[in-house]
Formats: structure tokens, C-alpha cells, sequence
């Protein structure tokens, strides 16, 4: 087996001088991100500011045109095992003929052989990651009986199947209820507290200095990254939403605001 | 009609029918799962250029030489549809309505070319356009069943990666698996089971072929495992009443009626598979709003008992009636029939007039409580 | 003025012209509105309403055909939505179930009934222009080629409907939502669009058959999309690119000694792919150049 030199191995995630474009548009202009193991860091940014983009160019979903990415210091298709990706639950058609327990099952499809079939194996620790996110009543249901919350539950669960060291979720609140929502950011917060690294773009201004404690702000370069006390100020808000942001909070006179984006205000 | 299959002609007939359907119900299965049903559509009329391309290769109708020059411009098409749209801003229904026209006007070109120019060996290539069942020859059999079974053993050995890109190709790609390719091999073995059908059912109908089974498939079961084995067995059902019909009855076309009986198996899978069809869906609203009706009016008349401060008041019908907007008699008769409500006569009779029982003010109070609970749930 | 009505190859221009042009005005909205496959359907289910009114009424053109075809079309797009609207069936798959049936439906009952009229599933599908001079109607003391009557009607319809309703199509083409809001109608111009394909395609068929016509109708469109974002701007294009394939299509047709349709049809395949190669904005080669003056400065 061919040995690399690992390059920055005390990063769960390493990103130098990144750049990706669509049809001749960049969405990620020559970043740079690191963000340390064990932390729960949130990527924010405006509409078009290239979130997904970047989660999916880190999975190797999506090419990039320049720069190179590092996850505990092994390039993307090395560190497969490494990862786990929530992807967002509009990506898929929930009318799927398939059960709960069956596509919790699939987080471990990755770890079995190209024709070795999944077994009790890998039902049981599907059973488990049920059980941790208060779904194994439903694992026998057909999934288009599932609500959004219930769908989002299911997909954490995939996730923690996968053991992996590092977990990226797009989106995972949207459009989830409180309960669920809650439940979901106490099992990350949990997972982080075990050494996992849980990377979340994020959408909500709001809840971030609730939920993370690592905060990447983006708008096609990065504006800011680093811990939240560091790097969740007006001044950096205003810079990736521009004129767009509204602050909530005149005391806190733009130090650590709660900022809301303006069109949600409207 | 059992004396049909003594025949020789019917008997490979069906004997082609039932692998058809097989091969169209296991590959179409994955094709509608994946949004794409009507590449299907697009694949048989881009599969006519290619027939032709065939033909003029071997230089006869020779059944090999057609079929992989259908495959090949087929998966060509496939693959600019994909190209299309992935690197320009046209849309996919576009980008297959352009590569299906386009590519069967080249055929058209091709086609009128070998009759201005072949030899006279050409004819039965027309039967490709429309399929001519009874073409069918014992030789061709062994093709659709080499097919067929190939494409069994590559589902069977490739099932968790194809379900896992049908389901959800992002994730698919994040651990690893080789998506594009994956969606590209899928869509070749599609072409594949177009290619066998085009003689049988022909171009157009061919479609329905890919479509229709597993649709009809999905009302029933809801694991993808039975999907695809129910796909399959409705694709044979479709292929064998249709060939057996078409020889027995009068002498039709085969691929029409094939197509009809499969449309048939949609139409009755989607009105009547328990709890997917759409009567069953029907019959249940129909129960939630008359449930709906009775509970509401025993909320009513409990609480207008309680205003009147008298458990038996009797309330007017017509009343009733302009509170709902609607004739309220039947929801009456029917509380009536369950004892919660009795007609009461009233000092000055100007109409029917209705009372609660006690189990009718009991069922109320509960009904009341369930809403109180609902309301703290929320 | 009869001599010109007299000469095929003028003829032959004509009617591809009015094919390229009345499809292409329809077109564009269904191309913008992601509904291109709808033209497909209508196309092949027309051969079940062509049968139908045949059984009926033995007409085999004219007015009463036109009305059952636009009757088919929309039957098509109504059964399509229906079906989808059960959600149990994906709207793709919809589209695939219902013209398939009816088109089927169609072969069967020509099966039965007709077998001897000129109607074949044939001309239905593959058309023939070259036959188009042939074919006459005398109409103001001239014989005119009922082909060419008839689809001049047709594009004259069709430019009637974009120009009156054209704001209309275009903001149910770009926010179905917003017309409905605004009370402009995008369903009943969704209906109108479908059926007036469906006359167009039926008054098509006999120059360049129903599959052919799917190109004008969809590929035209597509190609000028690439081109240009101004509507009113595509909507030439399209009818520009249409004729032009027409006219570059005949010459080569000739020079092959094959089919006249069906190398119109293929032409418009060859502007699509120039269009997506070399339009400076939407081709892939520009964009290939656009990255490299970008990345290397």
C-alpha cells in the first residue's frame, strides 16, 4: 500500500486555497478553513454563499477547480470511513419503498464488502442508533409515514452507524419541529463530547451561539472563522450578510449581537 | 385458448412476452424509483437510428448486429441528455424531448436511406417502429433470455449499491460509491431491456413496458424488494394475457394489447391496492368527515344543553341545520342509531326537534376532553 | 401566384417553414415551463383521437379533426394531471402511463375498424413532406397545397394566441404562483397552450408526422434558450433556428435521397449542439475559455 505523508493531521478538517465553480461561476473563492477534532462548528453565510457547496466538495461530491482538502490529515477519498453526511432531507424521495430500520441500515453499507449483503449485524446496531434517537418504535414503518422531524431522527441515525470521526450535516433544523430540533442539537452535543468533530451549516442566526462553539462564516471567501466569542460580531455578520442583517440588540452595541437577517425581520 | 399453446408461433410469443416483462419490470423498477421514467421513452425512439445502423452493418436483419446498434446510439442519447444538462442550463424534460426527436429523425433518415438504397432484404425493419410479435423468432429467444438473466445476476450482486444511489445518490457518493457510473451502468442495462422489447411491442409503446409494471407494483408493496419481484411478475402477467389475447381474440397487434393490459394493471393497482389506493384513501375521508360531523354535533348540542341549563333541551333541526350550512337529518339519524341523540317533542311543534341522551352528553364530554388534551399536546 | 403555389420545391419550403414557426411559438413556453415531454405525449396519443373522429365522422382533416385533436390533447394533459394528483405516481411517470394507453388504444381500434383507410400509423408517426404540392384545395380561384392551408391557419392561430396573451404566458412561464395570484389564468393558459399543440401537431402530421413535429416544437426552443435570457428575443430565435433547419434540412434530403421530415428534424439537432458548444454566454466552450482567463490572471 502506497503510504502518504499526512499533511496537517491535527485538523479534523484542513481546507487550503479551495476554489469551486458552476458553469464558469465561483461558488468558493480560494478558502482556507480549519477547524479543530472535538469541536461543533457551525458554517453560515448568506444565500449563494456557498455552504453546501463546500460541505459536498469536502464528501468529493463535487470537484473542485483548485486546492486541496485534509480530514485528520488524509485526503477526502482516504478518510471515507472517517466521515458521515446528513445530507439535506429534500435530497431524497421519502415515497422510497423502504423501511426506517433500512435506511438506518445503508450508514453501514460503506463498511461492508462490495457484495456482501447487510445482516443481523448490521440491523442491530441499526436498532441501536434507533433507540438513541427515540425512533425504534418506527423502525419496521414504510418511511413516507415518517414527519419531517421523525425523517431528520432517521437520518442522524444513519449517521452515528457509520462511526466516524468526523459528521456533516446540511441543513439538519430545517423545517423540524422544536422538540425535534432540540433533541437532535443534544445528540450532536453528546457526539462532540465523545471526540466527534460535527460540522453543521446552518441557517439560523439565532440558535448559533446556543448550539455551537465553532463558527465558520462564509459568503464565497471566508469571512471569519474561529471560536463563536471570537468571531460572532456585528462587524462580521454585517460583512458576510451585508446590508441585509438587522441587529436585534442595541446594547449589546455590535459585539455579540443577535442578528437576524433582514428578510426573515420583514 | 389453451389449444393456442399447442402452437408453435404463440408459444414463443409468449415464451418472448414473459422475458420481456421480466427484464422490463426489473430494470424499470429502478428507472421510475429514480424520476426517470421517461427515459425509457427517450431510449426506444433514440434506439431506432441505431437498428437501422445495424442493419446496415450486417447488411440483413441480423437480430445481434441490431440490437447492439440500438443499444449503442440509445446509450449515446443517454448520455447527451446527461451531458445537456449538466453543462448548460437546459432542463431535463427538454434535454430528453430533444435527444427522442432528434435522434428518431436521424432514424427516419436512416430508414428512408436502406430503402432507396439496400437491397431488398430490408423488410421487417419497419416492425421495429411498431413491433410485430409474431416476428419472433425461437433464435431470438435465447438472446432476450441471456439478457434477462444478466440483468438478474448484476441486480442480485450490485443490490445494496443500486438501491443506495436510487434512494440517495448524495449520500451514496459520500461513502465512497462511484455514483456516475453507477447511474450510467443502470441506465445502459435500461437501454438494454428497451433494445429486447423494440421488436415485440415496438418503440413507442415500449415505454409504457418500463413504466407501467413497476407503477402498478409500487400500490401493493412498499419495500423495494417486492417492488421490483411484483414489477416483474406484473410485466409477465401484462406480456402473456396480452399475447394470448391478441392471438386468441382477433388477431391484433401484440404490442397495443400488451401495453393495455398493463395500463389495466395500473388503473386497478392505483384504485384499489389496500391502503395506497386512492378508493381505500377515498372510503377513509369519507369515515374521518362523517366522524367528524357526528362528534361536532354532540359538542353542539351539549353545549347548548349546558347553556339552557337543561341536559334534555330540545333543539330545532332547521336550526341546526342553518348553524351548518348543511342538512344535518342524516348526522342526526345516525347519532340516533347510536343512542347518543333522541327526537323531542317541544311545546309549539314547528318541527322535528332532537335531544341528548345521557351517553350522548358523556360522549361529548369526552370528545371535549380529547380536544383539551390535543390543544395541551400542541 | 400559381405557379409558385405550383412549384414542389417552394412548397416543401413553405410547409416546413409554417411547422418550424407554429411550433416553435408554442414550444418556447413549453420549454420554459420544464413541460417539453407534454409535446411527446400529445403526439402520440393524437393518433387515438385521428382514429376516433375517423370512426365517427370519416374525416380525415378539416375542421372536425382539428377539434378532436384538440380535444385528445387535452384529454392527455388532463388524464396526466390526474393521475398525478393521486400522488401515488410521480408526474414523469404519469406522462408515460397515459400516451402510451391512448396511443394504443388507437392502434388497436385502427386494428379493428380501419384497416383499409390511408391513415396508417405510419403516416401518423413519420409524414411525409415531400408529397405536401400534391395534395390541393382551390381557395380564392388559386390551388393551394391543403398542407400549407392548413398550417398557415395554424401559425396565424398560434401567433394570434402568444401576441394577445402574451404577458399572460410569460408569467405563468416564469411564477405559476404569482399569475394564479394575480388572477391571469395559468392554468386555462397551460390548457390553451396544450390543446393549440395539439391542433398544430394534428395539422403537422400529414407534412412531417408526429414525432417530427416534437423537434420543432422542442429542440428550436432549447437551442435559442441557450442564447439569449430576453423572452421576446427567444421566441424569434426559436422560429429562426426552426426555419432555418427547414432550409438547410431540404437541399441535404435531396442530395441523400432521403427523407425530407426527417432531415429537417435532424438539422435542428445540429444547431442544439452548436448552440451548446459555441453560445458566448450558455456554451460550454465558452465557459472553458471564460476559466481559463479567469483562473490564470
Amino acid at each position: 500500500m502506497k503510504r502518504e505523508k499526512r499533511h496537517e493531521p491535527d485538523l479534523a478538517l484542513h481546507i487550503e486555497d479551495l476554489t469551486v465553480a458552476y458553469e464558469g461561476k465561483p461558488v468558493l473563492w480560494d478558502i482556507d478553513v480549519n477547524i479543530p477534532p472535538g469541536v461543533m462548528a457551525a458554517v453560515i453565510g448568506p444565500n449563494g454563499a456557498g455552504k453546501s457547496t463546500l460541505i459536498k466538495t469536502v464528501l468529493g461530491l463535487v470537484k473542485p477547480t483548485a486546492g486541496h482538502i485534509c480530514i485528520h490529515g488524509y485526503p477526502p477519498r482516504q478518510a471515507l470511513k472517517r466521515v458521515a453526511y446528513v445530507p439535506q432531507r429534500s435530497s431524497v424521495d421519502w415515497d422510497f419503498p423502504t423501511t426506517v430500520v433500512d435506511v438506518v441500515m445503508m450508514g453501514r453499507y460503506g463498511h461492508l464488502g462490495w457484495f456482501r449483503w447487510p445482516g443481523r449485524r448490521e440491523r442491530r446496531r441499526a436498532m441501536d442508533a434507533l433507540s438513541a434517537v427515540g425512533m425504534e418504535a418506527f423502525a419496521k414503518r414504510q418511511i413516507n409515514q415518517l414527519s419531517g422531524g421523525q425523517q431528520q431522527r432517521v437520518f442522524l441515525a444513519r449517521a452515528m452507524v457509520q462511526d466516524a470521526d468526523v459528521l456533516f450535516l446540511d441543513e439538519p433544523m430545517a423545517g423540524v419541529d422544536a422538540t425535534t430540533e432540540k433533541a437532535v442539537v443534544a445528540l450532536l452535543q453528546e457526539l462532540r463530547d465523545q471526540g466527534k468533530t460535527i460540522i453543521v451549516v446552518h441557517h439560523d442566526l439565532q440558535t448559533v451561539r446556543d448550539y455551537f462553539d465553532w463558527l465558520v462564516i462564509l459568503n464565497v471567501r471566508v469571512v471569519a472563522q474561529g471560536p463563536i466569542p471570537e468571531v460572532y460580531t456585528g462587524e462580521n455578520l454585517r460583512k458576510a450578510y451585508g446590508g441585509r442583517i438587522a441587529l436585534l440588540d442595541p446594547d449589546s452595541s455590535g459585539e455579540t449581537p443577535d442578528a437576524v437577517p433582514r428578510e426573515v425581520v420583514n | 385458448m389453451l389449444e393456442l399453446l399447442g402452437n408453435h408461433t404463440v408459444q414463443t410469443v409468449t415464451l418472448g412476452a414473459v422475458l420481456l416483462g421480466m427484464v422490463s419490470g426489473l430494470l424499470g423498477s429502478f428507472a421510475v424509483l429514480r424520476q426517470q421514467s421517461l427515459l425509457g421513452d427517450t431510449l426506444a425512439h433514440a434506439a431506432l437510428p441505431g437498428v437501422c445502423i445495424g442493419f446496415l452493418i450486417a447488411g440483413t436483419r441480423h437480430l445481434g448486429w441490431i440490437m447492439a446498434g440500438a443499444l449503442v446510439t440509445a446509450v449515446i442519447a443517454a448520455l447527451f441528455v446527461q451531458v445537456v444538462t449538466r453543462y448548460s442550463r437546459i432542463k431535463m424534460d427538454a434535454g430528453l424531448g430533444a435527444a427522442l426527436s432528434v435522434s428518431f429523425a436521424v432514424g427516419v433518415v436512416l430508414l428512408t436511406y436502406i430503402q432507396g438504397h439496400a437491397s431488398a432484404s430490408q423488410g421487417g425493419l419497419d416492425s421495429f417502429l411498431f413491433g410485430q410479435a409474431a416476428a419472433t423468432r425461437p433464435s431470438d429467444l435465447w438472446f432476450m433470455g441471456g439478457v434477462t438473466l444478466a440483468a438478474m445476476a448484476l441486480v442480485a450482486l450490485m443490490w445494496k449499491q443500486l438501491k443506495l444511489v436510487t434512494f440517495d445518490p448524495l449520500f451514496a457518493g459520500s461513502i465512497g460509491l462511484r455514483v456516475g457510473v453507477l447511474e450510467t451502468l443502470l441506465t445502459a442495462m435500461i437501454a438494454l431491456a428497451v433494445v429486447v422489447g423494440l421488436q415485440m411491442v415496438g418503440v413507442v409503446l415500449m415505454t409504457a413496458m418500463v413504466i407501467a409494471p413497476p407503477v402498478a407494483a409500487r400500490q401493493w408493496v412498499s419495500r423495494l424488494e417486492h417492488m421490483v419481484f411484483l414489477a416483474m411478475l406484473m410485466g409477465v402477467i401484462s406480456g402473456v394475457v396480452g399475447v394470448l389475447l391478441s392471438a386468441g381474440v382477433a388477431h391484433l397487434a401484440t404490442g397495443p394489447v400488451v401495453v393495455l393490459v398493463a395500463s389495466a394493471l395500473v388503473a386497478l393497482s392505483l384504485l384499489l391496492a389496500p391502503g395506497r389506493g386512492v378508493l381505500w384513501s377515498w372510503l377513509k375521508l369519507w369515515r374521518e368527515q362523517r366522524s367528524i360531523g357526528q362528534r361536532q354535533m354532540l359538542v353542539t348540542l351539549h353545549k347548548l344543553a349546558e347553556h339552557h341549563e337543561d341536559p334534555y333541551y330540545p333543539v330545532e333541526r332547521s336550526m341546526l341545520d342553518s348553524f351548518y350550512g348543511v342538512a344535518t337529518s342524516h348526522i342526526l339519524r345516525r347519532l340516533q342509531a347510536r343512542g347518543f341523540v333522541v327526537p323531542a317533542s317541544h311545546m309549539r311543534q314547528e318541527g322535528p326537534h332532537w335531544a341528548l341522551t345521557d351517553a350522548g352528553h358523556n360522549e361529548a364530554r369526552q370528545e371535549l376532553e380529547r380536544m383539551d388534551w390535543n390543544q395541551a399536546e400542541v | 401566384m400559381q405557379a409558385f403555389l405550383n412549384d414542389p420545391m417552394a412548397m416543401i419550403l413553405l410547409t416546413g417553414a409554417l411547422v418550424a414557426t407554429s411550433g416553435a411559438l408554442l414550444g418556447t413556453f413549453l420549454v420554459l415551463q420544464r413541460q417539453s415531454m407534454l409535446s411527446d405525449a400529445i403526439s402520440h396519443s393524437i393518433v387515438f383521437g385521428i382514429v376516433v373522429v375517423w370512426l365517427l365522422t370519416h374525416a380525415q382533416s378539416g375542421p372536425l379533426q382539428i377539434a378532436g385533436a384538440a380535444l385528445t390533447g387535452v384529454l392527455t394533459v388532463f388524464l396526466t394531471e390526474m393521475v398525478a394528483r393521486t400522488r401515488r405516481v410521480k408526474r414523469d411517470a404519469a406522462i408515460g402511463l397515459v400516451f402510451p394507453a391512448l396511443f394504443a388504444a388507437g392502434v388497436l381500434l385502427l386494428n379493428l375498424y380501419a384497416r383499409d383507410i390511408h391513415i396508417d400509423s405510419h403516416t401518423v408517426l413519420l409524414g411525409e413532406i415531400g408529397f405536401v404540392w400534391l395534395d390541393t384545395m382551390p381557395l380564392a380561384g388559386l390551388e393551394i397545397p391543403q398542407a400549407v392551408v392548413w398550417m398557415t391557419v395554424a401559425t396565424l392561430v398560434n401567433l394570434g394566441f402568444v401576441l394577445a396573451c402574451y404577458k399572460e404566458l410569460k408569467l405563468a412561464s416564469f411564477d405559476w404562483q404569482l399569475a394564479a395570484a394575480l388572477g391571469l389564468a395559468p392554468t386555462l393558459m397551460f390548457y390553451l397552450l396544450l390543446g393549440l399543440t395539439s391542433v398544430t401537431a394534428v395539422a403537422a402530421f400529414d407534412a412531417v408526422g408526429a414525432v417530427l413535429f416534437i423537434a420543432f416544437v422542442i429542440v428550436p426552443p432549447a437551442t435559442a434558450y441557450l442564447l439569449t435570457d430576453r423572452l421576446s428575443l427567444m421566441l424569434l430565435l426559436a422560429v429562426l433556428v426552426g426555419v432555418a433547419s427547414t432550409l438547410c434540412g431540404y437541399p441535404l434530403a435531396v442530395r441523400l435521397d432521403v427523407s425530407i421530415g426527417g432531415t429537417m428534424a435532424s438539422m435542428t439537432g445540429v444547431f442544439l449542439v452548436l448552440a451548446f458548444v459555441l453560445s458566448p454566454r450558455y456554451g460550454v466552450l465558452g465557459h472553458w475559455l471564460n476559466r481559463r482567463v479567469k483562473y490564470s490572471g
